[in-house]
């Protein structure tokens, strides 16, 4: 059975605006736009609505009225984003919270019983609310639309009770269902001015009437038809949650926080045959502010201590303020985490185990990522082609190395220039000289040409030697395009031989 | 009775006989008898000293041909480096396959030192291989420890001229060395190494010349008449 909680702002611009300028405390205020020329009021302190000034007003006219009536920009963005904090601190009541025009709806299910039961739950949220600085009514029902007209319509009811749905909305006007301004008034003129005066009458001549929405409206209100809202946190399927009875300031609290979340949540995925990729501890602080660490793995994991020692390298910049509150952990990306343990070279089978991409984890996490490379073949014969970087530890490749022609040891990133003594074209030089020193060249194999591959780029062929100096030293050269009778061709080193 | 004592001694100077390794054939013929117990020392960090490019290139070589045994029944090696400079397709040769081989970039030493380390206690592996230039007696100390505990082998490459005390079991050097052919015979001999072993616990050091012929090592034992013929090629 879910319970909606209602919480209506009456005055919330104006007391985001309080919040920030505390001098305005006591004083009549407008909020206004510009709007073809001249000020409309968006929004009015409670001390300039009892004088009479109301939203939709000129601000000269509200002038007239109240001489020392301060009138100031409407920032409607400020606003929102206040809102949206809100939310985000609603979380620890419950953790599906929506945003609603003036205010926020929750859904308490299966929460209440933490704070003692509905009436404590309301009355600490209310509490702390008001204590905040703002004006708030709430209402907790069986629907929103019931929640919601409750705090908009009536003073003292908080809590309709389980069932009592209908007896709470007969009293009511018909704009506490949210009917558009244009239909309200039709229900006026005829004299409709209760909800109870029309709930009873056929929905097909009401439909005729009042149309579609009517119909939609009433059905929201009454339950029977779900009201789909977008949550401000979209559910995660894997969400541990931690509240804590007293605010943790240390880093042992901590520690011992993601422990017991880790614990719950690997037994969890253990017992699913599951394991997670990246998860993230969120911390609450009690000043309002959220902090937060990230992870990721290798493959997927439920190792606890692989977990937490991978956390243990970032926790220095979990910075707990004033104190933490309630830790979450979400585990974002989960997968199989028994299938892809059973290969991962193809063959071997002992390195597919866990202690060496919890190696590699260790060392994503602490340096970031970029540091760890794996090569695979790629079908290209332009050496520097010929290997590609692997994007995931378990991928394979399906060309093969290319095994035909000797390859140097060690490849230089950028080949370096060097002047050669050759006798006759295409015959392997005699000597080169590298950084100054000479080399003299004893035996020496090749030429083995390499094409460019003119798709991907163009340039001069390469003819490639694998020479041998008087003390042993293998060097692989190679000349750029062919001998031509004018210039000298040119050479480069580009590795060495073992 | 001695050889029992010497186990000992040697289980006191952390060497341990790793089991069910011993029987691993290094390939490296009479080399071995240059070990404690005539087994190559596999939970060890062995230190390759190297003053030029060329020389290291030779060191890799030779490492590569051990990495070949040591990984042949499984597991894969990781590779610690400033930058990266192997050419994958070229470890082949030496019976490696290189997706096995998981290279690592880290451009500071407190990084690459806290890598190796970290990896040399990852049992998983096979080998740690480190290019690594400056080490001090603590930081080798720290690996030695690691690799006790885990049982896998560890080579540093360190390209310096500065040799100084560091607590690693051995303490290479390798160099190119002249191939030879048939005479009349065009192009390369097989690669050939004069492998150093400067400084070994326990052991006694020595110098050979091996070659990599066939994915094996070979020893080369160097007569007067190849090295007369060698000197005449090159004149």
């Amino acid at each position: 059975m879910n319970r909606y909680v209602t919480i209506w702002f009456p005055y919330f611009k104006t007391d985001a605006v309080l919040l920030a300028k505390r001098a305005l405390a006591g004083k009549p205020f407008v909020l206004t736009v510009n709007d073809h020329g001249r000020k409309l009021i968006t929004a009015a302190s409670p001390e300039a609505v009892a004088q009479g000034v109301r939203p939709g007003m000129v601000a000269a006219d509200a002038r007239a009225i109240l001489r020392n009536l301060e009138v100031m920009d409407d920032d409607g963005e400020a606003a929102g984003k206040l809102l949206k904090r809100l939310a985000h601190w609603c979380i620890r009541y419950t953790p599906a919270v929506m945003l609603d025009n003036d205010g926020l709806i929750l859904n308490a299910r299966g929460c209440t019983h933490l704070w003692g039961g509905e009436k404590n739950y309301v009355k600490d949220l209310q509490k702390r609310l008001i204590g905040f600085g703002f004006h708030a009514r709430l209402a907790i029902a069986d629907t929103i639309g019931v929640a919601w007209a409750i705090t908009h319509f009536t003073k003292a009811q908080l809590i309709v009770p389980v069932g009592e749905t209908m007896s709470a909305l007969l009293p009511l006007p018909p704009a506490a269902l949210r009917l558009d301004p244009y239909t309200v008034e039709q229900l006026e003129k005829l004299g409709l001015r209760q909800i109870k005066s029309f709930i009873g009458m056929p929905r097909t001549s009401l439909q005729r009437r009042f149309g579609e929405d009517c119909i939609k409206k009433i059905n929201y209100a009454l339950g029977h038809e779900e009201e789909i809202r977008e949550l401000i946190f979209p559910p995660e399927p894997y969400q541990e949650r931690l509240p804590c009875l007293e605010p943790i300031v240390t880093r042992t609290g901590i520690e011992i926080a993601l422990e017991k979340l880790l614990e719950t949540m690997c037994t969890r995925l253990r017992g699913e045959g599951k394991g997670l990729r990246t998860a993230i501890l969120k911390g609450y602080r009690i000043d309002g502010k959220t902090v937060s660490l990230t992870i990721g793995t290798n493959k997927a994991s439920h190792n606890e201590k692989h977990l937490q020692h991978l956390f243990s390298f970032k926790i220095e910049t979990f910075e707990p303020g004033p104190g933490i509150e309630l830790f979450t952990l979400d585990a974002q990306k989960v997968e199989d985490a028994i299938a892809a343990q059973t290969q991962l070279w193809g063959g071997s089978s002992e390195l597919a185990d866990d202690h060496l991409s919890e190696l590699l984890d260790r060392l994503n996490t602490r340096f970031g990522e970029g540091h760890v490379h794996r090569y695979l073949p790629d079908e290209h014969y332009w050496p520097e082609r010929s290997v590609k970087p692997a994007q995931t530890i378990s991928e394979k490749s399906t060309a093969v190395w290319n095994t035909d022609r000797p390859r140097p040891l060690q490849l230089l990133k950028q080949p370096e220039r060097i002047e050669v003594t050759a006798p006759v074209p295409d015959y392997p030089p005699m000597n080169f000289r590298v950084q100054g020193t000479l080399h003299k060249i004893v035996r020496a194999e090749g030429p083995e040409r390499i094409e460019q591959e003119w798709w991907l780029q163009t340039g001069e062929h390469r003819d490639y030697y694998s020479v041998e100096d008087e003390e042993g030293r293998r060097y692989w050269l190679y000349r750029s395009g062919h001998y031509n009778e004018t210039g000298k061709a040119q050479w480069f080193l580009h590795g060495y031989f073992a | 009775m001695i050889a029992r004592l010497r186990g000992e001694i040697l289980l006191r100077q952390g060497l341990q006989k790793t089991p069910g390794r011993t029987d691993l054939d290094m390939g490296l013929g009479k080399i071995c008898k240059a070990f404690p117990d005539q087994v190559f020392p596999l939970a060890a960090v062995h230190e390759f000293i190297c003053a030029s490019n060329e020389d290291k290139t030779a060191s890799v070589g030779f490492i590569a041909g051990l990495l070949g045994t040591l990984m042949k029944r499984s597991g894969c090696c990781l590779w610690v480096a400033p930058s990266h400079s192997i050419f994958p397709p070229a470890l082949l040769a030496f019976g490696i396959d290189p997706s096995r081989i998981i290279f690592t970039t880290f451009s500071k030493e407190k990084e690459q030192l806290w890598v190796m380390e970290e990896a040399l206690k990852c049992d998983s592996l096979s080998a740690v291989v480190g290019d690594i230039r400056n080490l001090d007696f603590t930081a080798s100390r720290r690996l030695q420890l690691a690799v006790e505990t885990s049982k896998i082998t560890g080579f540093l490459i360190r390209q310096t001229t500065h040799i100084n005390t560091t607590a690693c079991v051995s303490r290479w050097r390798v160099s190119s060395a002249s191939s030879s052919l048939p005479e009349g015979m065009p192009g390369l001999g097989f690669p050939r190494w004069k492998v150093d072993l400067l400084k070994i616990r326990s052991g006694k050091p020595g110098s050979w010349t091996l070659e990599w012929r066939n994915k094996k090592f070979k020893e080369v034992i160097q007569t007067p008449a190849v090295i007369h013929e060698e000197q005449r090629m090159v004149s």
